[in-house]
């Protein structure tokens, strides 16, 4: 009896573990992983009445951006092009001119903005301007702040500002906090 | 001493691969169970701008993504580009209800974190954008990012045009 039990054949489970192997390899390569990076934006609320005018705010202390519908650049009144406006943000953010910004290190030209508290980057395109364009602009300003904060914290704590702490972080965004203003498009013609 | 010398002659046995389904069914069935199959099918063409200075969205159940780009299929939807909600191509009009749904989904307490992805193709002009801006602002989104791809050095931004 127990001789005819041990000769009962085993269903071969050998090739099971194949059959998972290939379900198992089919779904890891057929999941994405992916994850979503952008730039991030905070957009100002919704108002009915239009945008009061920015009387209080002095116009040196406004870093004007605009994009026509070819996709040219006219900064502070003068043509630009896109690898040089990284360069021209940074200098007027931590322009520091009536020196209130202890931490900035900036040229201290009375004609740019007063400290980077004031300074306020604003961003006009026109209803043409191409999305591309859009997001090459957005990336320099906000290539310029990261650049700024940067300095900064290796300056300061020695280290990188995307290795901080919060604490330290807040710190760094005090003294270079980010005011980029998106305004409404013009339409200037297509 | 017979039967234990003919046990010790027989030769070694094998390792059990037995558990080994076992072990790879429950690798099989985690990745079942987390690989989400909600991708939308993209009913515009999609070619995402590059940038360096990018945030990642950490939470994905509290994101709402908008597609924006010229249709896969202009016989049927003309060759403007347009606004894609959810799998159906949308107008200006549904975007208010469709991100003030979005977040009611959310539970109260994170609604503020809500957030919402702004896919756009890079040959979209800037009038939907804002229009697009306009909407999400007199919906309360006012959270939002727009889609990148990492661009793998700096310089490569410029060199485009």
């Amino acid at each position: 009896m127990g001789r005819r039990k041990r000769s009962t054949p085993e269903i071969n489970a050998g090739s099971m573990a194949d059959i998972a192997f290939l379900l198992l390899i089919f779904f890891l390569v057929t999941t994405t992983m992916d994850v979503d990076k952008g730039l991030m934006v905070k957009l100002a609320p919704w108002t009915d009445e239009p945008p009061p005018e920015d009387n209080l705010k002095k116009e040196k202390n406004i870093f004007v951006v605009l994009i026509n519908s070819n996709d040219q650049l006219l900064v502070e009144d003068d043509y630009f092009s896109i690898d040089q406006l990284r360069l021209a943000a940074k200098d007027f953010i931590n322009n520091n001119g009536d020196g209130t910004c202890s931490e900035c290190n900036g040229l201290r030209n009375p004609a740019s903005s007063d400290n980077p508290q004031k300074a306020v980057i604003s961003l006009q395109n026109d209803r043409g301007t191409s999305y591309q364009m859009f997001v090459k602009v957005r990336n320099e300003i906000l290539g310029a702040y990261s650049e700024l904060r940067n300095d900064l914290s290796e300056r300061k704590y020695g280290r990188s500002f995307p290795t901080l702490n919060d604490e330290d972080r807040s710190v760094i965004v005090g003294v270079y906090p980010q005011f980029i203003s998106e305004a409404e498009p013009v339409s200037v013609g297509k | 001493m017979s039967l234990i010398r003919k046990k010790k002659s027989k030769e070694t046995p094998p390792v059990s691969t037995a558990s080994l389904p076992d072990i790879v069914f429950m690798l099989l069935f985690f990745f079942m169970v987390t690989t989400t199959m909600r991708e939308v099918t993209l009913l515009v063409r999609l070619k995402k701008p590059k940038a360096t200075e990018m945030q990642k969205l950490d939470r994905k159940d509290l994101t709402t993504y908008i597609y924006m780009g010229s249709p896969k299929n202009p016989e049927l939807y003309g060759s403007e580009p347009r606004i894609q909600l959810d799998d159906q191509l949308g107008n200006i009009g549904d975007i208010q209800s469709f991100v003030i749904l979005k977040r009611e989904e959310i539970n109260e307490a994170e609604r503020p974190k809500f957030t919402v992805s702004i896919k756009a193709d890079i040959d979209v002009k800037m009038g939907l954008i804002s229009d697009l801006k306009q909407e999400l602002r007199k919906a309360q989104a006012l959270k939002i990012s727009y889609s990148t791809n990492p661009a793998a050095s700096p310089e490569e931004l410029f060199k485009t045009y």
